[in-house]
């Protein structure tokens, strides 16, 4: 275990009668970081962040905060406070009330209560708003007192269940930067849990995809999109073409696949990596993929594909083809240098084979 | 012609509940008060008068006897609420699916049964010869029969019995609608479970409490059978003492004073109640 890490979790076991909704979980975030788990609905984020905060215990395995066991603590011994997904403010009390009450719980003495209410207040931007009721705030006042809530407390390790799912897209976005930044100013250790894949890389520095019950990846998110360890990530981090064939040869680890309508296209093996004459996926990301012409370089690995429809988002508009039944997206540059297509017409895909992946057909 | 038929329905629908309050509620209300303010001069005359009031406050028997009831009944209600508080909790909070709708029901089931069924119940257990005397002396515990009923105990047991269910209900529904997050939350950052529940779920349930509080005691309050029956002869329940002059000394008009000087006391006291607590009616009767 490193000295330096806040978390450090072994072999964590979760079972609900056979099912272990958390399997084997190992993690470890340094002291100051941002670490999500991110995950579909149902994979066991939700559990895990429970184990941690002590609302429920682990069948198997331990949790350490700063090199103490936790297995045994209740959740209000534990240095760990939590954002609920739908906050949980005290509605009986006022904003500073919500505030006040865990410094109550570590008897701070009144005046300096209140000092510490104003301060952590004026750090979420809600100064002077201590006598509010938290009814009386919009989305993201809330989910400032709720932050502001547990800060307070200085406690070492801060989990955060979705908090941002119930507000509106624009407040998301910009919710989504604030935290960051209030992250980076107190310099607690955030573990935050959420299935918003975009949320999970904007602010974090580690991230860890979940899928039944386990860790398919830890990573820093540029890494978790560009060299996605198993087929789930690829699938599930971003978006992706999946193109299923079976491996025909593999040459300094770039893998040839033969689709089911003859073609051969190549992209570079990944770890789940099938045998020879086994079924295999390629994923290849929609930006990777250039529309076919003279730009080609001689190793890029092609495809024919039917233009299906032209799908115009802004900076995220896409092409969406067909090439022997499989769908492709790709996408469209806006800045001109996209040619103009009609339905029907047959355009060449190419890619690069060191941007694709080639992995055993996953459960994604 | 839409407005004409709305009217006539809303009319229709107003009708009944209008006869009740003015025939049921408003008109023997006001007979009672007239009533209460004419003193008997002789056999057939009548003057207007505060002489039944002034009895009330002079014959130390009748404001003693109110202030005990009152107090019993404000016992009661506190201790009804400690027991129905858990009751809750495990209804609301703990039990799934059908243990639910059986633990409701089993709180229901005895109100199947009139209130004079339910206190000879308590009577056949408690009394002399009954259940828990002869368990008592069958254990070897008591030399003789033990005689458990006429006196105060019985009585609160009775009534706390009678107003379980009137407690349990309102506090079930309140407790029902708090997010389970709000108790973890409390226990997060750092509170025990006195604290939790003390500045968590009390603070939540505060309309539930307070309306089953309002109900138990002016339930209690007013309630005869019950004191009479396990208080016996010495109970000294104020709804005897109306009972005794209307039926006993047909003395109306004393028994008119008494009734208006209940309702005019237990509502002063369920004002109190709401102010010392912070409620609103309108809150906490929804």
């Amino acid at each position: 275990m490193g000295i330096e890490s806040d978390l450090f979790c072994s072999g964590l076991v979760r079972r609900f009668g056979n099912n272990a909704a958390v399997d084997h979980v190992s993690l470890d975030v340094p002291a100051g970081t941002f670490f999500s788990i991110l995950g579909p609905s149902g994979c066991g984020k939700t559990t895990l962040l429970r184990l941690l905060a002590g609302f429920d215990r682990p069948d198997e395995g331990d949790i350490h905060i700063r090199g103490a066991r936790m297995n045994d603590v209740p959740p209000n011994r534990r240095p760990v406070n939590m954002v609920f997904q739908h906050l949980a403010l005290f509605p009986t009390m006022s904003v500073g009330d919500n505030i006040g009450y865990g410094l109550k719980r570590q008897k701070v003495p009144a005046s300096d209560r209140r000092t510490r209410i104003a301060r952590v207040l004026e750090q979420v931007g809600l100064p002077g708003m201590e006598n509010r009721n938290p009814g009386e705030l919009s989305g993201g006042q809330r989910q400032r007192v709720a932050l502001a809530r547990c800060l307070v407390l200085e406690p070492t390790l801060l989990l955060l269940d979705e908090p941002l799912g119930a507000l509106d897209l624009k407040l998301r976005e910009q919710m989504k930067i604030e935290l960051k930044h209030l992250q980076k100013a107190f310099g607690t250790t955030f573990v935050y849990i959420t299935h918003d894949q975009s949320e999970a890389m904007v602010m974090s520095d580690q991230v860890a995809v979940m899928n039944d019950g386990r860790f398919e990846q830890v990573a820093p998110p540029e890494e978790l999109y560009r060299e996605p360890a198993t087929p789930f990530v690829a699938g599930f981090v971003g978006d992706n073409n999946r193109l299923a064939g079976k491996l025909e040869s593999v040459r300094d680890g770039l893998a040839d696949l033969r689709l089911d309508d003859g073609s051969l296209i190549r992209g570079r093996l990944g770890q789940a990596a099938p045998n020879i004459g086994e079924r295999a996926d390629l994923y290849i990301r929609p930006e990777s993929l250039v529309l076919g012409g003279d730009a080609l370089k001689p190793e890029y690995s092609s495809l024919r594909a039917s233009v299906t429809t032209t799908l115009f988002d802004g900076a995220n508009s896409r092409l969406e083809a067909d090439s022997a039944g499989q769908t492709l997206y790709a996408r469209l540059p806006q800045d001109g240098s996209a040619p103009r297509l009609r339905e029907g017409a047959s355009v060449q895909l190419a890619w690069d084979p060191m941007l694709a992946r080639v992995f055993a057909p996953g459960v994604a | 012609m839409n407005s004409g038929a709305a009217r006539l329905s809303l009319w229709l629908l107003l009708t009944p509940f209008l006869l009740w309050i003015v025939l049921l509620v408003l008109v023997p209300h006001l007979q009672m008060l007239r009533v209460s303010f004419q003193v008997r001069e002789s056999w057939d005359t009548l003057a207007w008068g505060l002489e039944q009031y002034q009895n009330f406050f002079t014959e130390s028997y009748y404001w003693r006897t109110f202030v005990r009831t009152g107090v019993m009944s404000l016992f009661t209600t506190f201790l009804t609420l400690l027991i129905a508080f858990p009751v809750a909790w495990y209804i609301a909070r703990l039990a799934r699916g059908r243990a639910r709708g059986l633990l409701f029901l089993a709180c229901l089931i005895p109100f199947w049964a009139s209130e004079l069924v339910r206190t000879y119940g308590w009577m056949i257990l408690l009394r002399e010869s009954g259940l828990f005397s002869s368990w008592l002396q069958a254990l070897g515990w008591a030399d003789g029969p033990v005689e458990m009923l006429y006196n105060d105990v019985a009585v609160i047991i009775g009534l706390v019995y009678n107003g379980l269910l009137f407690m349990v209900v309102p506090l079930v529904t309140t407790l029902d609608g708090m997010d389970e997050n709000l108790v973890e939350a409390g226990y997060d950052l750092g509170g025990n479970h006195l604290t939790v529940l003390r500045e968590v779920v009390v603070p939540w349930a505060m309309p539930g409490i307070v309306s089953g509080c309002i109900v138990v005691f002016m339930l209690t309050l007013g309630s005869y059978l019950t004191p009479i029956l396990m208080g016996g002869k010495d109970s000294a329940w104020f709804t005897g003492q109306i009972f005794t002059q209307f039926i006993t000394r047909f003395n109306w008009e004393q028994g008119a004073a008494l009734g208006v000087l209940l309702l005019v006391l237990s509502s002063l006291m369920v004002w109190l109640g709401l102010k010392l607590s912070g409620q609103s009616l309108r809150k906490v009767m929804g």
